[in-house]
């Protein structure tokens, strides 16, 4: 690492979002156990800034563990233990003495169930800036309405938002969900099935939704719904279980060449429906 | 033959559940009787004056006030020392260990001094307060010794009301950045508030009735006046029924059923209070 | 283009550095109290144990073991002064055996009712109830077996006086219902609905279901809450302290006076002088009592963590 890196990382993000080579999270010969368990194995790839990257796979792969490197959320499961280089804008994210909290508020996350917080609507998106320190109700306001329009929820939510936010539909509560996020301002958005509980239509919103956040931020997906991943997402990793049950990454290519031309038969044979 | 014995079969459904039937009724009528009764006997004697009035003629005559209100002051004493302790302990133990031998063998110790007799804990209360750290026999010594016992209710549903809370929320916050103090804080024991004061108020209901502890550590039949400090000896509702019904001769049965029945309202109302925050916040 | 995502950071500051963590010291403070305070109620708990070895070994060391918990004899202030449990730890055994006689089938019984058979309404009306019941202070109960119970008991066995373990067993028995009946009442909802389901489809009826299928199944959490009631009428002080009649000596009979070992605490902590011999000799019964108390609620955690894993395993 390079005392350069460092410095980008104290300068505003929204100029030097990548590190210098274009890559803004990379994984380099990483193993994730959960106690005995191999749950992802060996797995190397980089993931380039303002792209969206998504993570396809049979369930039970290791998908979503994967995703969960790179804001330390398996931190929260006591027998999970990481070997390799986990980067994160060229930080090691997994050396000693990382701020796990400010790690976590510039890598943001969106699960796979809607899960907002018991409050309004309101108090779901100022949540985090309110715990960040901002008290100034004119400075919230504004960056509740921001995040709502960024999440494309604000026509729909306007009136109401003090209401509570497990009061609005399953779809409404994702893309509020993501709002929250936003209102952090981070720069990757991790995301676990975020539509796995919706239905079609809520789908394709938050997919359009994902179009438009490219554009400014890092968006790994993890899906199980491949043709999801064949219409959002710029660059397709397949993760298979291999023959020690452990995750491992079998292909990673742009999208298009993933569905089109796949280098690797057992791609193929999961694209095509062979299997999964 | 087969007729009868269906028959025989729904004989003996009918005899079976008809025992079932009485056994609850066992149960429910004596309750409701004794109340109907505490309610018939003692209500003649609830007057302004009872209520408000010290003690006259060894407890024979005047009111039971010194008593209501160092039983109060017991209960805001014991909710004192055991919720903040209880709740930080219920944090500890359900956000900050792992589980471990040691964190079975801590559950398992709360569980179990749950059911150590109250009697017991007044014996620790005399060796650890009142004579180890010479707080004489007093309120604040007294509520110590309360709160002691109580502790291992105020943990466990302190505990279990947070463990209740789903971890998607926990989750939700700590992926935008927030802090596991913060989480804890503006997520968690928001949502885990309702049945931490619902046993906070079952605690406080059973510090009321509670009278074998204050025993050993000295509950007053008679003090002048009303409790000043909290280093004062003190008197206490069920101290007094005990003494009234127990060791005065000749005491009249109005004040017997009197104390009782002042006791019995205040530790039930604590107990439907309970109740009630129970019931709402399941509605939710 | 309209710059949708115009930065607000003016809001949020300056982004701190990944490798050079916060150190937020108000959180920090925060973790080490509950730190404490998680360590201190350990304490506390642990202190209770240590708090009874201490202060009664002393008294089992003075009188031998076997003669303080076999001797027949309580003379606190002769000289020299007699240590013997016996008539007390009879008494307690008396008075949990009457309780649970009493208890066991009427509570068993209430649950069934409870949970198979009373349609739910009736079930929540009564549930409340029963709860009331488990809230009455025991000095209450005390009260009501002085005044209402023993003079009843006195007049139908035709006794010299109505305080008695037969009068204290009754009254426990009411105090030891309520656990009981809710524990026991747990159990039968905990049975799955298929065994009962299994069973009509083999033309069962209700009672031979209930007899035959949901209590069989439920006889593991129903043994928890017999121990649990039992560990409620042992403990129980201020009701026996008030009707069981207090004499010192070995009762022969339910019928008989009787003291049992937790208002032998009660009775005589107030006449005993501090780090005395009566003072440690009623600590080491507190001590017996803790042990008996900690042994029967050990088993009916026991049984019922047994029975949780059964269900949530099948």
């Amino acid at each position: 690492m390079t005392i350069g890196n460092l410095v980008t990382l104290k300068t505003d993000p929204a100029n030097t979002r990548a590190a210098e080579d274009g890559h803004c999270l990379r994984l380099q010969q990483v193993n994730l156990y959960y106690g005995d368990f191999h749950a992802v194995k060996d797995v190397s790839l980089d993931i380039g800034a303002r792209s969206i990257t998504a993570i396809i796979g049979p369930s039970g792969c290791g998908k979503s563990s994967m995703l969960r490197l790179f804001n330390r959320m398996n931190d929260l499961i006591p027998s999970a233990r990481v070997e390799g280089l986990v980067e994160f804008d060229g930080v090691d994210i997994y050396q000693s003495g990382i701020d796990v909290v400010e790690l976590r508020k510039r890598v943001g996350m969106v699960f796979q169930k809607p899960n907002p917080f018991p409050m309004s609507i309101y108090d779901n998106v100022a949540f985090g800036p309110r715990r960040h320190g901002i008290r100034n109700k004119r400075i919230l306001d504004e960056i509740v309405e921001k995040s709502l329009i960024q999440a494309a929820i604000w026509d729909e939510v306007k009136d109401k938002l003090g209401q509570s936010g497990l009061s609005i539909s399953g779809g409404q509560q994702q893309r509020l969900c993501i709002a929250r996020v936003l209102a952090v301002e981070p720069e990757v958005i991790l995301m676990d099935e975020p539509c796995s509980a919706l239905d079609p239509i809520a789908t394709l919103k938050i997919e359009d939704l994902m179009r438009i956040l490219s554009t400014n931020y890092t968006i790994v997906i993890v899906t199980h719904n491949m043709q999801q991943a064949a219409r959002v997402s710029d660059m397709t990793a397949f993760l298979m279980v291999g023959e020690d049950r452990a995750g491992m990454l079998v292909e990673y290519a742009h999208t298009n060449e993933i569905f089109t031309n796949p280098k690797n038969k057992k791609t193929e044979d999961y694209i095509t429906g062979r299997f999964g | 033959m087969k007729a009868s014995n269906a028959k025989r079969r729904y004989l003996t459904q009918r005899v079976a559940i008809s025992v079932l039937a009485v056994s609850l009724a066992l149960v429910v009528i004596p309750v409701i009787g004794i109340i109907i009764y505490m309610i018939a006997n003692g209500y003649s004697s609830l007057s302004w004056e009872f209520l408000t009035a010290s003690p006259s003629q060894a407890g024979k005559a005047g009111g039971i006030l010194p008593a209501i209100l160092g039983t109060v002051y017991l209960m805001l004493g014991t909710i004192l020392f055991a919720l903040p302790i209880g709740v930080m302990a219920g944090i500890y133990l359900s956000e900050y260990t792992r589980a471990n031998w040691l964190t079975r063998l801590i559950n398992m110790a709360i569980v179990n001094l749950a059911g150590v007799p109250s009697i017991v804990f007044g014996l620790f209360g005399l060796a650890v307060f009142v004579l180890g750290l010479n707080l004489g026999m007093s309120l604040l010594a007294a509520s110590l010794t309360l709160a002691a016992q109580a502790l291992a209710m105020t943990i466990t549903t302190s505990r279990e009301a947070i463990m209740a809370v789903p971890k998607e929320y926990r989750e939700g916050s700590l992926a935008i950045g927030v802090s596991r103090w913060q989480t804890i804080r503006h997520v968690v024991l928001p949502q885990a508030a309702p049945g931490i004061l619902t046993g906070a108020i079952l605690a406080m209901s059973r510090a009321a009735g509670e009278t074998a502890p204050i025993i050993v550590v000295g509950a007053a039949f008679l003090v002048g006046g009303l409790p000043g400090s909290p280093f004062d000896r003190f008197m206490a509702l069920p101290y007094h029924l005990y003494t009234v019904s127990a060791h005065i001769p000749g005491m009249p049965s109005e004040i017997k059923w009197g104390v009782a029945l002042v006791l019995i309202a205040m530790v039930l109302l604590f107990n439907i209070l309970a109740g009630i925050v129970r019931i709402k916040t399941r509605k939710r | 283009m309209i710059n949708m995502f115009p930065s607000l950071k003016k809001g949020i500051g300056k982004t701190a550095s990944l490798t050079s963590p916060r150190p937020r010291w108000g959180e920090r403070i925060i973790e080490k109290l509950i730190l404490f305070n998680g360590i201190l109620a350990i304490a506390v708990l642990l202190g209770v144990f240590f708090i009874l070895l201490r202060q009664g070994i002393p008294a089992l060391i003075e009188t031998p073991f076997y003669s303080f918990l076999f001797g027949t004899h309580w003379y606190p202030v002769s000289d020299p002064p007699t240590f013997g449990i016996l008539p007390f730890f009879v008494a307690t055994m008396w008075v949990t055996v009457i309780s649970t006689v009493l208890a066991v089938p009427i509570g068993v019984g209430a649950a069934i009712f409870l949970a198979e058979v009373a349609p739910r309404k009736v079930a929540d009306a009564v549930k409340p109830v029963v709860e009331l019941l488990s809230g009455f202070p025991s000095v209450v109960m005390g009260f009501i077996g002085l005044v209402l119970l023993s003079p009843w008991v006195q007049n139908t066995l035709g006794l010299s006086s109505g305080l008695c373990g037969v009068t204290a067993g009754i009254m426990l028995a009411m105090m030891s219902l309520p656990i009981i009946v809710s524990v026991s009442e747990d159990a039968l909802r905990a049975v799955p609905d298929e065994f009962r389901q299994a069973a009509y489809g083999l033309g069962s009826t209700r009672w031979e279901v209930i007899w035959h299928v949901c209590v069989p199944s439920a006889l593991s959490g129903i043994s928890a809450a017999i121990m649990l009631g039992i560990g409620r009428a042992i403990g129980e002080t201020m009701t026996v302290l008030m009707v069981a009649g207090g004499a010192l000596a070995l009762p022969g009979l339910p019928t008989d006076p009787m003291m049992p070992m937790t208002a032998a605490i009660a009775s005589g902590i107030g006449n005993a002088v501090q780090g005395g011999p009566q003072y440690h000799a009623l600590f080491a019964i507190g001590l017996i009592l803790f042990i008996l108390t900690l042994f029967v609620n050990l088993i009916a955690a026991r049984i019922l963590d047994r029975q949780r894993r059964k269900f949530a395993a099948g």
